[in-house]
């Protein structure tokens, strides 16, 4: 027997979530029934999150959007494509329509897998993941969420409320490497944050290393040699450099999807061409 | 005055071709009336929710044009007097219920009290059974029966060709998922737990997993009781020491096809009142799986009885047995019916796969391009059993040179036991693997010789009198030459693509793309070889209802998706000219059909269901003479009009015909064992592609952009299944060259799943263009060629021609990857 829970307002969630804190959520379903399927998970409740209006809101919030965990991707796409680019191009990759009007945010980052599509773009653009308790709120930079494979730094008495970000101030781009043309899990990604105003570059690079994660010196080197001052076409040693950097701040292994080898090298790529085009839109 | 054609109406004369873009040209929306409750025979249990196999098809617009006909006429004598007969494309009457989700599968079969079924399966792929305690298991409240090895009263053993692989594993396990022990209970996930609560000791063993290795002297042996050596089909053409000014050689490897049907291996057994078992199941081929269950059960064969239930999907992965005898031991067991259905996971390890393949070639050529000698050793890794594994090293040795015309050939085929997962039938069978071997070597030939890649094949193409290198002569056409000239003479794609390689994934705005073209031709034998005793039963029957005649189609032959069901209306309408047709399901109450495999259903129970409908035109012509009204037997018989209504009232009037024929085609004769000489094959089919790619040369991502093809079918006896055919076989093909492989390491599956056994999507299959051809054989109903393997074999090879033309990377191993392209 298998509990289903269905809270219909979040402090009803919170309170079952620190009832039965063994309960798993269900928002979309396309990560924990395919689990169930497999028959890699028997758990004795599921927290059923679709009927809990406020997880399926977005809003400004002063400066900064905040974003339900229940959001979409096809309503990242459809509503947010102008003020989150980044999101927006990494939630056209994932999946297929079906997936993408089921599929959440929230559950991308539940799921804490190392190729989580959502992920890069949040990190690039220095998200925060909003995470609620009956114990409480509190705020955790992307960058500081994962901790694993598969693991975060969600307690079994906690959800994801939402997540915190800045609308883009600048070019975003994201890219994904797949060995087919859709519907298909990243071998590698990357996404791009150019912040022209506070002279600064955001990064996220997906499925090459334990978790997602930046590539600072990447990042720092763009910040202080991109030129800021007198926009014109980038140096394409410059782009290279950019590249080399991002891959070498991967930690790829290799897996059926692919070699740690081709990781690096299509990071490599990815990064150089992101630029390349992050640049050319800011210089539009 | 009323003519009933009895001369053969089989036309040989002339040629014709059709055209087709896409796949809804020549759509034939007619209604069906399969939506009406599926009947079932009275046999059946009412118990038993049956899946729609009875269905009624009306016959199609007959005005309609059915193709665009490029060169010359129709064969004559096909004259078709109601519509929906052979050439035209009828709905077929499982379409509708299929769109809708309402067709029932195996998977969707009930009974009332039924129990389900779970399989314990191995973890290790080579280790001792040493122990097995099923108390936990016997004690879960609501588990029926756990049986192991010991409980299998028959034959032990079971196999296609030898009887060699374990209903349940004694104490050796030889591949990773090797059933165990089988469990029945109430409920699909007790049934599941209690397999878990089993527990099994093992003594570890290191696998057999390298087939070259596996060949050595030295090697463990996967069976204690043989050698690791299957089969060894050697063939011996010319001279074997001939040379040539120009060589070129090369090793070439194909990985680990899956077939990747969509409905998982299932079925419902049901225990019968005589002591026998009623099996409903998803197969390809009900008798040979009848001999197999009968004689694990021991049981006569007459108390197993099995109707086909609903297929989704088969590709050869149905021609072994998987479930069929586990479900049936834990009905007799139980006394309930028992429903057995395997998760996707579990359905990897549930049937064989395509045999992966080490190929190594040596083609010596004059320096025109003529090809003088071909020498080539071709290994087939069988796995753990030896399923079809010597039929597929037969056809890797017979046609493993290509449709080309070659005067000395040495050719070494050899399939092995290893401890990797069993294989066996796959669309193509072993066709497909030596097809990318020597169309890359006939790329490596063309760039020796400097020779554009089409004129180097056009040199050496195949063509009626030539010899194969089994000595057999080929008969009737073989337009090797003329595929490749239609695929050549397309207009070449249109400059640019809907979208880069890398899809919608943002990789490239053109840089790094590079387009590439790329060629390939290829050879398949078609029905069963080398002496086998091939045939087909059908049973039509004719009768009045509501005062109408009306025909019931009777076989055992599997509808696995390919519309067999619709072909055998067509066929009874063209030769009866009865309107109204009725399939009833297929089962083991009538004669064996032989399989859906080898491209041979239509050909063999097309021929069957013709050549009842024959047997049954001389009868209806003797009832008609007996009243006095015999029919002309003149020239214009075909021309005229069949029996009218009142005629056909006084045919039946005094009760149904019926008719039961059994059909073979021409005998074929067993391979020398040393020289390989024989006439192996009854009928070989061709098809050439050409495929156009788009290639991100940094990235190694590939999108093809267009395939054209061209195939000979003989007679497209249902030009829109034809073309269906034609577009899935070249997508499987698609999938070998760029993404499909079941990934096995010390021989464990790593990726048994379909998030990564990776199948092509709307987005990597492209708009293809197709040219048939309609070249009557002269000894194929209605001059038809099989059709369902030949897009899959040439396809492959084609793809990857064009993406070395595009990166000048060498790919000699099929997935191509993205490492392989930029080396990394
Ligand atoms: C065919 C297919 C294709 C896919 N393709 C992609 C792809 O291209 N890219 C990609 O990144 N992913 C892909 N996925 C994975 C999946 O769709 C995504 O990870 C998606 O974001 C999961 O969201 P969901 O709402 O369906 O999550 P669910 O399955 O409902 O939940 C996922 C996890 O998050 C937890 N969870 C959900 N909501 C919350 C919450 N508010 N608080 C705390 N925990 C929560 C759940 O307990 C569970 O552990 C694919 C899946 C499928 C089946």
């Amino acid at each position: 027997m298998m509990d289903f829970l269905t809270p219909v307002t979040w402090a009803d969630a919170l309170a079952v979530k620190a009832d039965r804190p063994e309960a798993v959520p269900v928002a979309g379903g396309t990560d924990v029934m395919v689990e169930l399927n497999f028959h890699r998970r028997r758990p004795a409740a599921l927290l059923d999150l679709t009927r809990v209006p406020e997880l399926a809101a977005w809003g400004r919030d002063g400066d900064v959007l905040r974003v339900g965990a229940g959001v979409s991707y096809t309503r990242l796409i459809e509503e947010l494509g102008g003020l989150l680019p980044g999101l927006a191009a990494a939630s056209r990759t994932v999946g297929s329509p079906q997936i993408r009007n089921r599929g959440t945010l929230g559950g991308n980052l539940g799921s804490a897998s190392p190729a989580g599509d959502g992920h890069p773009p949040l990190l690039a653009a220095g998200a925060v993941v909003e995470l609620a308790s009956v114990r409480g709120t509190r705020e955790v930079p992307v960058a500081d969420f994962f901790t694993g494979p598969k693991r975060s730094v969600l307690a079994p008495d906690e959800l994801i409320a939402a997540v915190l970000v800045a609308p883009a101030d600048g070019p975003e781009q994201f890219a994904k490497i797949g060995t087919r043309n859709a519907m298909v899990i990243a071998v590698s990604s990357f996404a791009l944050a150019l912040h022209p105003g506070r002279r600064s570059v955001g990064t996220g690079i997906g499925s090459a290393a334990p978790t997602p994660r930046r590539a600072p010196e990447a990042e720092e080197f763009a910040a202080a040699h991109l030129p800021w001052d007198g926009p014109g076409p980038l140096d394409p040693d410059l782009a290279r450099r950019f590249g080399e950097l991002v891959s070498a701040a991967a930690a790829p292994i290799d897996d059926v999807r692919g070699t740690a080898a081709y990781r690096r090298h299509s990071l490599s790529v990815l990064a150089r061409r992101t630029l390349t085009w992050a640049w050319e839109e800011l210089c539009e | 005055m009323t003519t009933i054609p009895f001369t053969e109406p089989l036309g040989t004369a002339g040629s014709c071709a059709f055209s087709v873009a896409g796949t809804t040209e020549n759509a034939q929306d007619i209604e069906s009336l399969a939506g009406a409750a599926p009947a079932g025979p009275a046999r059946i249990a009412d118990r038993v929710r049956r899946s729609g196999q009875v269905a009624q098809v009306r016959p199609a617009d007959a005005t309609r044009p059915t193709a665009q006909v490029r060169v010359g006429a129709r064969p004559t004598g096909l004259d078709v007097r109601v519509g929906g007969g052979v050439g035209s494309s009828p709905q077929r009457p499982d379409g509708r219920l299929k769109v809708s989700g309402e067709f029932a599968f195996s998977s969707d079969l009930w009974a009332d009290d039924m129990l389900w079924g779970a399989t314990l399966r191995s973890p290790y792929p080579r280790a001792k059974l040493t122990g097995l305690d099923l108390t936990a298991a016997v004690a879960l409240p609501g588990v029926y029966a756990v049986l192991t090895a010991q409980d299998v009263p028959g034959r032990r053993v079971y196999g296609l060709e030898h009887a060699d692989q374990p209903v349940l594993a004694g104490t050796e396990i030889r591949y990773q998922g090797e059933p165990i022990a089988i469990v029945a209970a109430d409920h699909p996930e007790t049934a599941r737990r209690a397999a878990s609560l089993i527990k099994a000791d093992y003594e570890v063993l290191a696998p057999v997993t390298d087939p070259d290795a596996a060949l050595l002297p030295g090697s463990d042996r996967v069976h204690a009781d043989r050698p690791n050596l299957l089969r060894h089909v050697p063939i011996r053409k010319g001279d074997p020491a001939a040379t040539a000014p120009v060589v070129v050689t090369g090793e070439y490897q194909v990985g680990m096809q899956d077939q990747a049907f969509l409905g998982p291996e299932s079925g419902l057994a049901v225990p019968a009142e005589d002591g026998g078992v009623d099996l409903y199941i998803a197969t390809q081929w009900l008798h040979v799986d009848q001999q197999q269950v009968a004689a694990c059960l021991g049981l006569p064969q007459e108390k197993v009885r099995l109707t086909l239930a609903g297929v989704g999907g088969a590709f050869g992965a149905r021609e072994d047995l998987s479930m069929q005898v586990h479900a049936c031991l834990l009905a007799l067991r139980t006394g309930r019916p028992v429903k057995m259905v395997y998760g996707r996971e579990e359905s990897f390890f549930g049937h064989v796969h395509r045999h992966p393949a080490r190929l190594r070639y040596e083609h010596g050529a004059d320096r025109d391009g003529r090809l003088v000698y071909v020498k080539a050793s071709i290994v087939l890794d069988g796995g753990a059993y030896a399923s079809s594994t010597g039929a597929v090293v037969a056809n890797a040795a017979t046609l493993g040179i290509g449709p080309y015309d070659v005067p000395n050939v040495v050719m070494d085929a050899y399939g092995l036991y290893t401890n990797n997962p069993p294989c066996g039938a796959m669309r193509g069978f072993g066709a497909v693997q030596a097809c990318f071997a020597y169309e890359s070597q006939m790329d490596r030939l063309a760039a020796a010789v400097g020779l554009d890649p089409v004129e180097v094949r056009l040199r050496n193409a195949l063509t009626t009198g030539d010899r194969m290198p089994t000595g057999q002569l080929v008969e009737g056409p073989a337009p090797v030459a003329e595929l490749l000239r239609l695929v050549r003479e397309r207009p070449q794609a249109p400059a640019g693509a809907d979208f880069p390689p890398g899809g919608t994934a943002n990789t490239t705005r053109g840089e790094g793309v590079v387009r590439g073209v790329g060629y390939a031709i290829g050879i398949k034998n078609v029905c069963f070889s080398e002496g086998f005793d091939d045939f087909a039963t059908a049973r039509v029957r004719l009768e009045l209802v509501g005062g109408r005649p009306a025909a019931l189609v009777h076989t055992a032959a599997a509808e696995v998706g390919q519309g067999l069901v619709t072909v055998q209306a067509q066929i009874v309408r063209t030769e009866l000219g009865v309107e109204q047709v009725t399939i009833a399901p297929a089962d083991t109450s009538v004669g064996s059909a032989g399989s859906s495999s080898a491209s041979r259903q239509t050909y063999m129970t097309g021929g069957a269901v013709r050549a009842a409908c024959l047997a049954l035109r001389a009868r209806l012509a003797a009832r008609l003479t007996a009243l006095g009204r015999a029919p002309s037997t003149s020239d214009n018989d075909k021309k005229g009009p069949f029996l009218s209504a009142e005629e056909w009232v006084g045919a039946l009037e005094a009760g149904a015909l019926e008719e039961t024929v059994e059909w073979r085609h021409r005998p074929t004769h067993a391979l020398d064992p040393e020289t390989g000489q024989g006439d192996a094959h009854v009928q070989y089919a061709f098809a050439a592609h050409r495929a156009t790619v788009d290639v991100d040369v940094e990235l190694g991502l590939v999108k093809v952009v267009e395939i054209a093809t061209a195939q000979d079918v003989g007679k497209a006896v249902n030009p829109q299944a034809v073309a269906g055919q034609i577009q899935g076989g070249t997508a499987q093909g698609l999938g070998l060259a760029l993404m499909e492989e079941i990934q096995v390491v010390d021989g464990m599956v790593r990726n048994p799943s379909f998030t990564d056994y990776l199948l092509p999507t709307i987005m990597d299959m492209p708009p293809m263009r197709l040219d048939v051809l309609e070249l009557a054989d002269p000894h194929s109903p209605y001059g038809l060629r099989g059709v369902g393997e030949p897009p899959t074999i040439s396809s492959t090879p084609a793809v990857v021609a064009a993406i070395r033309a595009a990166t000048g990377a060498a790919l000699t191993r099929v997935p191509v990857r993205p490492e392989h392209i930029v080396g990394a």
